[in-house]
């Protein structure tokens, strides 16, 4: 099966145990478990590719131009990983079913649990190291909504965001390292990377690419100092800790340094490093897991010191400490996967997983006794089984390690390690198992149903036989190992075997197990002692780094950013001008090329005029009425202005829009307070005209000064003027720009002109819906209101216009294409016409003629220009490519026919329903505030049956 | 003329910056509009000032006044009613829900009082 399919078979399969939901808990376990099962059969069909040594390759170009591409490998360490992964899933699956109660949603776990499964696979099958990073992060992201799966739990919340926030930031530091090394070698992919190891290691980048890659392996990997963060992971499910941290998440960690191991290993530093960082993760995590007494804790901490001893065996940068890693990493999968889930049936069966209150199990529950037992003893490192192989292939290599210049430092530490691991896995079978048989359990424990014992007594069947038979491993692991190892090293020759005869790894072995014995023998004195010495705590130590950093945050964020809009406004203003004045003093200066034109006598009229405006609104705008009245003013003159100085659509356009921004600001007046209080301080006061004067000049300075120079170089419209004729069949050239060589742009300004037409409806439903009704229901209007509400002159004089506005519109659309003119300016007429029906006969006189809903006007429009464009590719042309021809119907002229006068159509009718709809909603919050008033002025219909006496009393207070 | 124009737009920022920087919504709103002229006039000045030849193709005329900028302009200020309503929107769903018209938020103590000095003019 293509790698493709496999990768992307977990990501898309997420989307189906949602959906089965409610078709039942085992429909929802078993789609994803033939998901998974169709991912593992997947990877299982390159099996005779991967046995024959070759690599399965996958490219596709993503992202050429940076390096990323999609590109997908397989060779034996990626399939042993994800074999792994597929693998216990599989099981981890089957159990989930049986494991989470009725209260769970199960959906949402295992959507959950396949997205994991699918960012697993990606790490391990990409090729090009960006993309394993993008895996590496959805790995972060799954696993945090995993942990925290029990939402109702505050420790399951915690322990998610700290797995988050440890390995979110091993990933930031891991992404540098990935950069650094990418730049060295000049390629991000892996096949590429992995062959230049002199390279590399010669570079005097090395050793920040190394510590950077380094510091995300460990985070995710638990290694010493970040190791506390994976027991706080264990207040998620029982199925999430033992598919999280046996086969899959934790291991990413141990499967990226194999993976770099060919050019990262072997130097001083990576030797360094990794060794006394897996050497001290080792012992810690054995001795803490010695005296927890939560059995998910303990299984934790001792993750934490199995991986300490994966990460020493790769630190050694030796072909046998891979090939042990190799080994251990299975064996791990195996025995600590069964544990986990061991630890689970009991969490379920006597609703405790704390072992001062357990004890006696063993006749009480055979079946998890027998699992438990095989496969702590496997971990503790007894002979038959398979921990002990990889056991003494640790103790071996660490027999042969020679660090800080002591010989002994590295046996004696491993054999402490081992010792004080075989000491917890004895405490495990002693306490929980063994013993007298209790009356106090918190429920009375009995073997569970088959569904969630057999997935870990498959794996323990595995621990067996791998122990007993290990010649049945060796190729496989020999095989990865030979991956691993690249061109860097031979594979070893050593076979696998249970006795090697009296090699000093034996008698370590030998210590480890009869000083475990001894350690379980005085656990109660040495429990005492543990309890009094002192020791750091790592969960307020993280929060109080947490919270640490949370105030210099708020320390340097809050004085500039403190939620204060005139604040960033003032901040904004003063940042932009002085950047500009940087760029003006440090920028050169070109000389004038064009002279100053003669102003005449009306533009310094209409000038004055603009700017009294301006300061009268500065001055008055506390009378919120007046400086409305002075701002149509102001708009007023610029649209004058445009006339003037040749833009006749620019002027229709500005002088339309000013009528309907007056009415929209006078309906929003409606309720707002009428004047302004002084509020501010003097100096505030003087602040704020500093920053405005500040902002004045620099515009008047930065316009100024290109108003008397010309273009640097020659402006694109040269090309516009030149083909709007010849190409867009239309001689205003502004319209044709709109519609033709930009109508993208335009496409994309009405859509975003329907979005915000759109959102102001929502927002009065939401009003209207909420308190602010019965608040609008009970308010009192605080103007003078009109004695007559539809005054006869007005209406009469508006229904009669309407004809006239509509044709006039018409008009304006049609001849736009030539002559000034065209769909914007139109649809704002046309708008304007409407508006005065509403102004004039009122709300419901005119949403009764309304015979479509604007919502579906907006839609239309967009759509018919989305049509227009779309239907240029029929003809094989780009989209939006406009076509015209003329033609002549007898009686009349030649006239042109332009598809482009089909959006045009389109965009009329987005403004058309964009305005209509705006002011609509606005009016809508008017009308539910005055009193009902008459839905018929001036309307005599003899079939109603009120009749015409109400409406002749003009009784209504209808604000519109 | 180029005169006139430069400093009707740095009066027009000016008086839009200092209206942007009140604390109740309308003054803000009519703050932003005026900036919006202002931007919009600076925009359009960018192809030049030029009189009396608008861009409207005619034969034997040479001279047309930049065509794009003006195109860019208008729908500028189209898309600026649309921007220009939903802050209105906002600022009035504020107001009608609070009783209050404050830009920034008031600190408790304030708001109360400032509640109180604003109802006998939302009522009168």
């Amino acid at each position: 099966m293509s790698l493709f399919f496999i990768v992307a078979l977990p990501f898309f399969g997420s989307l189906l145990p949602g959906l089965m939901n409610s078709a039942g808990r085992s429909a929802t376990a078993g789609v994803t478990f033939t998901v998974s099962l169709a991912a593992f059969v997947g990877i299982l069909t390159n099996l005779p590719t991967i046995l024959a040594g070759d690599v399965v390759l996958a490219p596709v170009d993503w992202m050429p131009m940076l390096g990323l591409n999609f590109t997908l490998m397989l060779d034996s360490l990626g399939f042993f990983f994800a074999l792994l992964i597929l693998g216990i899933g599989l099981l981890i699956i089957a159990y989930a079913r049986h494991y989470l109660s009725r209260d769970d949603n199960m959906g949402q776990f295992f959507a959950y649990l396949l997205l994991f499964q699918g960012a697993m696979v990606g790490i391990v099958l990409s090729d090009n190291i960006l993309l394993l990073l993008v895996f590496w992060e959805l790995t972060s992201l799954s696993s945090f909504l995993l942990i925290g799966y029990w939402k109702h739990l505050p420790e399951g919340r915690q322990g998610a965001r700290m797995a988050l926030t440890v390995t979110g930031m091993g990933g930031l530091a891991m992404i540098g390292g990935m950069l650094i090394l990418g730049q060295i070698v000049g390629s991000y992919d892996l096949s590429v990377i992995l062959q230049n190891r002199d390279l590399i290691q010669a570079d005097p980048m090395y050793v920040p690419a190394l510590i950077l890659i380094l510091l995300g392996c460990f985070t995710k990997s638990a290694q010493f100092p970040f190791h506390f963060w994976l027991p706080h992971a264990m207040a998620a499910p029982t199925p999430v800790s033992a598919y999280l941290h046996s086969a899959t998440m934790v291991k990413a960690g141990i499967f990226l340094m194999a993976r770099m191991w060919p050019v990262l290993s072997g130097t001083p530093e990576w030797f360094m490093i990794v060794t006394t960082a897996g050497l001290i993760t080792m012992v810690l995590g054995a001795v803490i897991a010695l005296f927890k007494h939560d059995l998910k804790a303990l299984l934790a901490f001792s993750t934490v010191s199995h991986l300490g001893l994966i990460t020493m065996l790769l630190g050694t940068g030796t072909a046998f400490g891979a090939m042990a890693a190799m080994f251990h990493i299975l064996n791990h999968a195996t025995f600590k996967a069964a544990l986990f889930m061991s630890a689970g049936i009991i969490d379920h069966e006597a609703h405790t997983r704390d072992i001062r209150l357990l004890g006696g199990l063993r006749k009480l529950m055979p079946v998890t006794f027998v699992i438990a037992t095989l496969a702590a003893l496997s971990m503790a490192g007894i002979p038959l089984l398979n921990g002990f192989l990889s056991k003494e292939m640790m103790l071996e290599e660490a027999n042969h390690t020679v660090l800080f210049n002591a010989v002994w430092l590295v046996p004696v530490m491993a054999t402490l390690g081992s010792l004080f691991s075989a000491a917890y896995c004895f405490r495990l079978i002693g306490h929980v198992f063994l013993g007298p048989v209790r009356d106090d359990y918190p429920a009375k424990p009995h073997d569970p149903g088959t569904g969630l014992w057999l997935p870990p007594a498959l794996l323990v069947v595995l621990v067996v036989v791998i122990g007993i038979a290990p010649f049945l491993a060796e190729p496989f692991v020999k095989l990865v190992t030979a991956s691993v190892l690249g061109d860097a090293a031979e594979v070893p020759k050593a076979y696998f075997k249970i006795w090697h005869g009296l090699v000093p790894a034996l008698y370590m072995s030998i210590v480890a197990v009869v000083g475990g014995l001894i350690m379980l023998a005085v656990f109660k004195p040495s429990l005492r002692f543990w309890d009094a010495v002192p020791r750091p705590e790592a969960k307020p130590i993280f929060e109080a780094l947490i919270e640490g950093a949370a105030k210099l945050a708020r320390a340097v964020i809050l004085p500039l950013h403190n939620g204060s809009f005139s604040r960033y406004a003032a901040i904004a203003t003063v940042v932009m001008v002085s950047v500009g004045y940087h760029a003006w003093t440090t920028g050169t200066m070109s000389a004038t090329t064009r002279i100053m034109q003669p102003a005449g006598l009306v533009p310094i009229a209409g000038w004055l005029m603009l700017v009294a405006a301006t300061i009268g609104m500065v001055f008055l705008h506390r009378n919120r009425l007046l400086s409305l009245i002075l701002i149509g003013i102001v708009g007023l003159m610029v649209s004058i202005g445009f006339v003037f100085f040749s833009a006749p659509d620019l002027a229709m356009t500005q002088f339309t829009v000013e009528v309907v921004t007056i009415i929209l600001l006078l309906l929003a007046l409606n309720f707002l307070p009428n004047k302004t209080p002084v509020e501010s301080s003097v100096l505030r006061r003087v602040r704020d005209t500093g920053v405005a004067i500040i902002g004045g000049l620099a515009t008047f300075a930065l316009s100024y000064h290109y108003m008397l120079r010309d273009a640097v170089s020659s402006p694109i419209s040269e090309f516009h003027l030149a083909n709007s004729y010849k190409g867009g069949g239309g001689t205003n050239v502004v319209n044709v720009i709109l519609v033709d060589f930009r109508g993208f742009d335009t496409y994309g300004e009405i859509i975003v002109l329907g979005i915000a037409a759109l959102l102001i409806y929502a927002l009065t439903e939401t009003l209207l819906g909420g308190p602010v009704r019965a608040r609008l229901l009970n308010r009192k209007p605080d103007q003078a209101r009109a004695g007559d509400m539809h005054p006869m002159m007005m209406v009469v004089m508006t229904r009669v216009i309407m004809p006239v506005v509509l044709m006039v519109g018409f008009y304006i659309f049609l001849r736009g294409h030539n002559e000034p003119g065209g769909g914007f300016i139109a649809g704002l007429i046309v708008s304007i016409g409407v508006v005065m029906q509403y102004m004039a006969s009122g709300f419901g006189w005119a949403s009764a003629r309304l015979k479509y809903p604007y919502h579906g006007v907006i839609g239309a429009g967009v759509l018919i220009a989305g049509l227009t464009g779309i239907g240029s590719w029929f003809v094989s042309k780009p989209f939006l490519t406009s076509d015209f021809t003329y033609a002549r119907i007898p009686p009349f002229e030649k006239f042109e026919l332009a598809t482009a006068a089909l959006f045009d159509l389109g965009v009329f009718l987005a403004v058309v329903g964009a305005v209509m709809l705006s002011l609509e909603s606005f009016s809508r919050l008017a009308r539910l505030a005055s009193e009902p008033s008459s839905d018929h002025p001036m309307d005599i219909d003899p079939s109603r049956d009120d009749a015409v006496a109400p409406d002749l009393v003009s009784s209504g207070k209808e604000a519109v | 003329m180029e005169f006139l124009v430069a400093s009707a737009i740095g009066i027009l920022t000016s008086g839009g910056i200092y209206l942007m920087l009140r604390l109740r919504t309308f003054p803000v709103i009519l703050g932003i509009s005026l900036l919006t002229y202002a931007v919009n006039v600076f925009l359009f000045a960018s192809g030049r000032l030029t009189t009396g030849a608008p861009p409207i193709l005619r034969d034997g005329i040479e001279t047309y006044a930049d065509p794009l900028p003006q195109a860019l302009v208008l729908t500028a200020i189209v898309i600026s009613f649309g921007m220009t309503a939903v802050v209105v929107m906002i600022g009035l769903g504020a107001f009608l829900g609070s009783d209050d018209d404050h830009v920034d938020d008031q600190p408790e103590a304030e708001t109360n009082t400032a509640a109180v000095k604003d109802a006998p003019e939302a009522r009168s």
